[in-house]
């Protein structure tokens, strides 16, 4: 049986459920609101699975489930190339992994820029220039492959944008679809400040088991939905 | 697969050399605290060290290399000039599927001499090529100093010349950097931009249009850079036949007699390269007396260029295809003088992978 991981609440979900509808493939949750569990109709040998959009790359990662959708931030920053395979994109869920520094920094227009105040401020300062984020690996290789020294990421797992006014770091690399939240906290997003462009994908596992009847069933399934299949 | 044992014999003999040579055996902690080695080396050690927590210490690192303890060491309460030799484990994350050990031994050798330093670096060199005898290794080597003498010589301004130093160690930016400071690359378009802003209003004004005022980096911070911006953007590109030496320079691959030669040639033009050009020279001669050939001894002026080294001179590498470098080493003058409090010692050393010797040897 193939387990095909969905997200269990909100947007996210919703937008998963029509996109799977619009090609002939409906699923329900199933029980009260707070039981993760659900049914799939118009397919066979595909069993859905609810959970946390947060933990399906991980799940990807064990094998836990054969197919799961999540976005690309989340994969690329805890994933590696061999680990899953990209089966679609699903055209929604956009949002821009980019890093911010604040308004005011009338100097700093580029990546080069902010490598050149890094410098400035360390001299200045006796620390290297913070910035807050929870993407380390993404960024890391970013600013790793830009040449970028003399900063340090500083682990935020929510409320990113609020830690420069708290003065708990220098810049951000967050997530963000409009700017809205950026601009509310006075930070302004790098001209070539743009790390990673995320959506929605169903991925597959490369670690999952795959029987026989399992490979049938995606061939099938991948079919039904017009895609390639990846095993 | 080397047994660990074949590996820790090999280990053991190689120690034992480096302390029949002169050496005193060190130990140092596995645990290191995180934060020196993260000043040092910037957040790209993370992708490369294993990180830990401890309760009372706070971030640790499994030990990715020898030579910063034995420096600390040694600037704490070393002697005078002072030789050290060490073995253990190393750890450093691999790429998935590259097949590369992630935990491995080094045993190694550091020169803390004040007296002669390209002896010192002939002496180290020397001694790897006997202790290696046999194995069939490329030996090549390089120096950065040459390089960074080249920089610090530039008709440039002292911002440019600290910007291009400051990224000796990595090769890409440098590049971008200098292809700008040589007008060979245009200036980005944001940059303009800015240029066209900053030069229409005065800084302090434009920050004060920017909006709400976030953030530690002060206001005088921004303005002196903004004024260094525009003050850059009048500076006159690198000359072009300048800007060639050091693209030549970047580039130059020969055997070390034949690039001694070269290097001669090009100082009446450069001749801020001349006391490095110097150095090489008394490093050549002392690597002669040792009965290195150096007239087919391979040097790269670019050697030990990578991320995560403290180089700033004589740099050396015993290559075999399809293996990471078997031994590797360097001057390290710099790196005493940040870890030492403003002390500072001349320093040449280098470390050998006693797994990998003992596989090229083939013990089972």
């Amino acid at each position: 049986m193939i387990r095909l991981g969905v997200p269990s609440k909100g947007r996210l979900m919703q937008d998963t459920f029509d996109w799977f509808r619009a090609r002939g493939v409906v699923m329900k949750r199933t029980g009260s609101d707070r039981e993760y569990s659900g049914v799939i109709e118009g397919v066979e040998g595909v069993v859905p699975v609810l959970l946390s959009a947060g933990e399906i790359p991980r799940d990807l990662a064990a094998g836990r489930i054969h197919l799961g959708v999540t976005g690309s931030d989340l994969v690329r920053e805890q994933l590696g190339e061999d680990e899953v395979a990209e089966v679609a994109k699903l055209g929604f869920g956009h949002a821009d992994l980019v890093i911010a520094v604040p308004a005011v920094w009338i100097d700093v227009e580029t990546v080069d820029d902010l490598d050149a105040a890094a410098a400035g401020f360390r001299k200045a300062h006796g620390h290297r220039l913070r910035i807050a984020t929870k993407y380390h690996r993404l960024v890391r290789d970013f600013l790793q492959s830009q040449g970028v020294a003399d900063y340090q990421l500083l682990d935020s797992q929510g409320a990113t944008e609020g830690t420069v006014k708290n003065g708990t770091a220098e810049a951000i690399a967050d997530i963000t679809s409009s700017g809205e939240t950026l601009r509310a906290n006075h930070l302004r997003i790098l001209s070539d400040g743009l790390i990673h462009s995320s959506e929605a994908v169903l991925w597959a596992s490369r670690v999952a088991d795959w029987s026989a009847g399992d490979r049938a069933a995606m061939a099938q399934l991948a079919r039904q939905l017009g895609v390639g299949s990846p095993v | 697969m080397t047994p660990k044992a074949a590996i820790r014999a090999e280990g053991e003999r190689l120690l034992q050399a480096f302390v029949a040579a002169g050496a005193v055996p060190v130990e140092t902690d596995i645990l290191q605290p995180a934060g020196t080695l993260l000043d040092l080396y910037g957040e790209d050690i993370r992708a490369r060290a294993y990180v830990t927590d401890d309760p009372l210490k706070g971030e640790m690192m499994l030990r990715p290399d020898f030579t910063v303890p034995v420096v600390q060491a040694h600037m704490a309460h070393g002697a005078d000039p002072a030789r050290y030799a060490y073995l253990g484990e190393v750890f450093r994350k691999q790429l998935r599927g590259s097949g590369r050990a992630s935990e491995y031994l080094q045993v190694g050798y550091e020169v803390f001499d004040r007296a002669s330093p390209e002896a010192a670096d002939a002496e180290v060199f020397a001694l790897f090529r006997d202790l290696l005898a046999g194995l069939n290794l490329r030996p090549v080597t390089g120096d950065i100093g040459i390089l960074m003498a080249a920089v610090r010589g530039l008709d440039t301004s002292d911002r440019r010349k600290a910007a291009l130093l400051r990224h000796a160690w990595r090769p890409t930016r440098f590049k971008a950097l200098l292809d700008r400071f040589a007008g060979r690359a245009p200036v980005p378009q944001g940059r303009l931009a800015l240029l066209d802003r900053l030069k229409a209003g005065s800084p302090a004004q434009l920050i004060e249009e920017a909006g709400v005022f976030v953030g530690i980096r002060s206001p005088d911070e921004i303005i002196a850079r903004a004024e260094a911006l525009v003050a850059d953007a009048e500076t006159p590109p690198i000359k072009a036949p300048e800007a060639a030496l050091l693209y030549d320079l970047l580039s130059l691959e020969a055997p070390a007699a034949h690039a001694l030669t070269h290097l001669r040639g090009i100082t009446p033009m450069l001749p801020a390269i001349a006391p490095a050009v110097d150095r090489f020279a008394r490093r050549l001669e002392a690597l002669a007396a040792k009965g290195v050939d150096v007239a087919t001894l391979a040097f790269e002026a670019s050697h030990g260029r990578t991320a995560l080294e403290y180089y700033d001179g004589f740099v050396f590498s015993f290559l075999a295809d399809g293996l990471p470098p078997v031994a590797s080493g360097g001057r390290y003058d710099a790196l005493t003088a940040v870890l030492g409090d403003g002390a500072f010692i001349p320093a040449v050393g280098g470390v050998i992978r006693p797994g990998l010797v003992a596989r090229l040897k083939g013990a089972t």
